[in-house]
């Protein structure tokens, strides 16, 4: 049979895709819908998390930081409860990393505060000293793309049903509004003064006042909401 | 038998050999600055914000697999496909535009792959970084490259396919379909007009997206480094040595077998995640066996050597290739160890991993493709290896790098595993995290040096091959076996 594929190159490239292809069909395909369930609270996104997740991503800190607590009583001593399925579902794309150059920060917003995060992002050796973090003080004059971001809530809204602008623990109230891009952009800057504010620092006050959101302050949301 | 009149066409080959060197020393000199950069955090502003470690390592990581082992690959597949194939792409004007068209849409997609990773146009996806547009464009490419398998195939004379175009046809179908599955991603501008065009979001969500991510990045490995590679050592080996392949049986199991394992290995990155335990199991389990189609390769080369073992003295490229089998049945051994359950608690997240897959590439693909290239030098040019002497020193360079690299990253892994899980006489954690880094420090230095090593070697190769196509000894015809070289 093997020397007869070989001479027919046709049914033999048939053969191994059929071959290769079948463990994705039986390993991945059987489980996907009941994992993109989220955990009872599991809220998406708001407008400026999601802009400080796409700084995360544009950063690749992910290289260096898991979001991925393991159970074991070692990480959850270190990091906090250990991760859930359904605390991802409204990941796209998930931020597990591989590696822990440094460490874990799926539940950093529960240990960790806004002017942390800002001394930390202009120096880390000021507050963790032997750190070999480098500094990111770019973050702190780049000016955030909220409109990509809202382009993305918009997105996933649309095309994955995303829950934005719906009410979903039944308290009558929207839990998550995103509405029109101005709507949620005012939502944006009101969160943004009062974590620029939370940082003790002028200048990315004087930003935010000035009409713009410094990447560094929708990242530090992005961090405050994993918890 | 040999077909006297068959003139093979070269060119395209040769191209991607050029670009194998160059993108080579691209991406391991990237590679070795920012093993320095953990070592010697300063670097790190060397160049503002574009020699950031983390701008910088999805670069590495990219150029290397897809700038140096692709170029590699497809220099081989210009040459072997013609020669196992009993066919010269001379023959067909259209199957000769079609490489020259694909050499070239490579190139110029690899240089806005670099400068998109480096204006931070990332989807965070290990391996798979790249945005929609430029995916479209590696869709073309390896469309292309599929035109120019199959078009040869069709045109062949030797009827029956060789070892080697089995190897080749898995990369291209594997690829193929992990790459389009895991790319699978919504352009938010498409949908909403707004914001940045190049942007786009997952299809899959949290979980799903790390099962489909890392049953592509595992088969990566395996469609990138280890599949297109035992092709290159089918052909290359028995060449250069003048032996018989040792098994066909062995052949006939090993690609079988590896082409139904491999897949079900993906699971041992998730293991003590939120994907299902069954698939965490599976993928351990699989991982175990996977050893035995990698080592039955591994081996059937290793036997191909049966009785001709004096050829190891007399032959650098004979020991490039026969290193590079010993650091693939090495790296197919630590994997699966790494895969089991209680070993994975440790390894996961440290130093250990990157140490095994520099083990694997450093080891087995850089060398098999070092080897390769030089084994076809004396064939493109007609002329004889400049310096033989060279090429043995670069080989025991290289090896020390190598060894320093991953005995570093080995004791690195395992100590900064130990340091997270060490628990005082109360039960309470003994070390904070910095301290688990602090630590790390010399066997950072160290790495960087074996790095170094290896990167210094990339530059006795490029002048090796560069001296060889200008300034040689020319030959009267081409070399049957092993590759004539100076002193």
């Amino acid at each position: 049979m093997f020397g007869w594929l070989e001479r027919n190159p046709f049914f033999f490239a048939v053969g191994v895709f059929l071959v290769i292809a079948f463990a994705g069909l039986i390993e991945i395909v059987p489980d996907f819908a009941q994992q993109s369930r989220p955990v009872a609270g599991a809220k998406p996104y708001d407008l400026l998390r999601l802009a400080g997740r796409q700084v995360y991503i544009k950063e690749s800190c992910n290289a260096c930081h898991s979001q991925l607590i393991r159970p074991f009583k070692i990480e959850t001593d270190r990091y906090g409860m250990y991760s859930l399925n359904g605390e991802y579902a409204y990941d796209r794309p998930f931020l597990w990393g591989s590696k822990r150059t440094g460490p874990d920060l799926h539940r950093v917003g529960n240990y960790r505060t806004s002017d942390w995060h800002a001394n930390h992002m202009w120096d880390p050796t000021s507050v963790v000293p032997g750190s070999i973090m480098p500094a990111y003080k770019h973050l702190f004059t780049n000016e955030t793309d909220l409109e990509t971001a809202y382009a993305e809530a918009l997105t996933v809204k649309k095309v994955f049903n995303v829950p934005y602008d719906k009410d979903l623990d039944g308290d009558g109230k929207i839990d998550v509004p995103l509405g029109t891009f101005e709507e949620a952009k005012q939502r944006a800057f009101q969160d943004a003064l009062k974590i620029a504010e939370e940082t003790k620092r002028k200048d990315l006050v004087d930003m935010v006042k000035a009409g713009k959101i410094p990447e560094v302050v929708a990242l530090i949301a992005y961090m405050n909401g994993l918890k | 038998m040999q077909n006297p009149a068959i003139e093979y066409d070269y060119t395209v080959a040769r191209w991607f050999s050029y670009l194998a060197i160059l993108f080579g020393i691209l991406g391991m000199g990237i590679g070795v600055w920012i093993a320095f950069e953990l070592a010697f955090p300063e670097l790190n502003y060397v160049g503002g914000e574009y020699t950031l470690f983390s701008r910088l390592r999805p670069i590495h990581t990219n150029v290397v697999a897809y700038g140096f082992t692709l170029s590699g690959i497809w220099a081989t597949w210009y040459y072997v496909g013609q020669r196992v194939l009993k066919v010269s792409l001379a023959e067909s004007k259209f199957l000769q535009g079609v490489a020259k068209l694909h050499f070239w849409l490579y190139f110029v997609t690899a240089l806005l792959a670099v400068i998109s990773l480096l204006a931070r146009y990332t989807t965070s996806k290990e391996y798979a970084q790249f945005e929609w547009p430029l995916d479209i464009l590696v869709v073309i490419i390896w469309v292309l490259w599929g035109i120019s398998i199959f078009g040869l195939i069709g045109i062949r004379r030797e009827k029956t396919l060789y070892i080697s175009m089995w190897y080749y046809i898995a990369t291209f179908l594997g690829v193929a379909m992990l790459y389009l599955f895991n790319n699978m991603e919504v352009p938010t501008y498409l949908v909403t007009g707004m914001g940045d065009p190049l942007h786009s979001v997952s299809m899959y969500a949290g979980t799903n997206d790390a099962m489909v991510q890392w049953w592509f990045g595992h088969n990566a490995v395996a469609f990138v480094f280890t599949v297109p590679i035992i092709a290159m050592i089918y052909y290359y080996l028995p060449k250069e040595s003048g032996q018989p392949v040792y098994s066909y049986k062995l052949s006939l199991l090993s690609f079988w077998g590896l082409m139904f394992v491999y897949l079900w290995a993906g699971g041992h990155h998730l293991i003590y995640s939120t994907v299902p335990d069954w698939m965490q199991t599976m993928g351990s389990i699989f991982s175990v066996i996977l050893i035995l189609p990698s080592w039955g390769s591994a081996l059937n080369m290793l036997l191909t050597m049966k009785g001709e073992w004096h050829q190891l003295k007399e032959n650098p490229l004979i020991k490039f290739m026969v290193l590079a089998s010993t650091f693939y049945m090495l790296s197919t051994l630590e994997g699966p160890i790494q895969s089991i359950k209680s070993v994975n608690a440790l390894a996961h997240f440290t130093d250990w991993i990157p140490g095994h897959v520099h083990d694997g590439t450093l080891g087995w693909v850089g060398f098999m493709i070092i080897a390769a290239i030089m084994h076809m030098a004396p064939r493109f040019f007609k002329r004889e290896i400049y310096s033989k002497k060279l090429l043995e020193m670069q080989f025991w360079l290289q090896t020390t790098g190598i060894v320093l690299y991953f005995s570093s990253m080995w004791i690195a892994g395992i100590t900064q595993g130990m340091m997270w899980r060490a628990v005082d006489q109360y039960g309470n954690l003994a070390y904070s995290f910095i301290d688990t880094v602090t630590v790390l420090h010399p066997y950072y230095t160290l790495r960087g040096i074996g790095g170094l090593f290896y990167f210094i070697g990339l530059f006795m190769w490029a002048y090796n091959f560069y001296k060889t196509m200008k300034a040689s000894r020319e030959l009267e015809k081409e070399p049957a076996f092993a590759s004539p070289m100076a002193a």
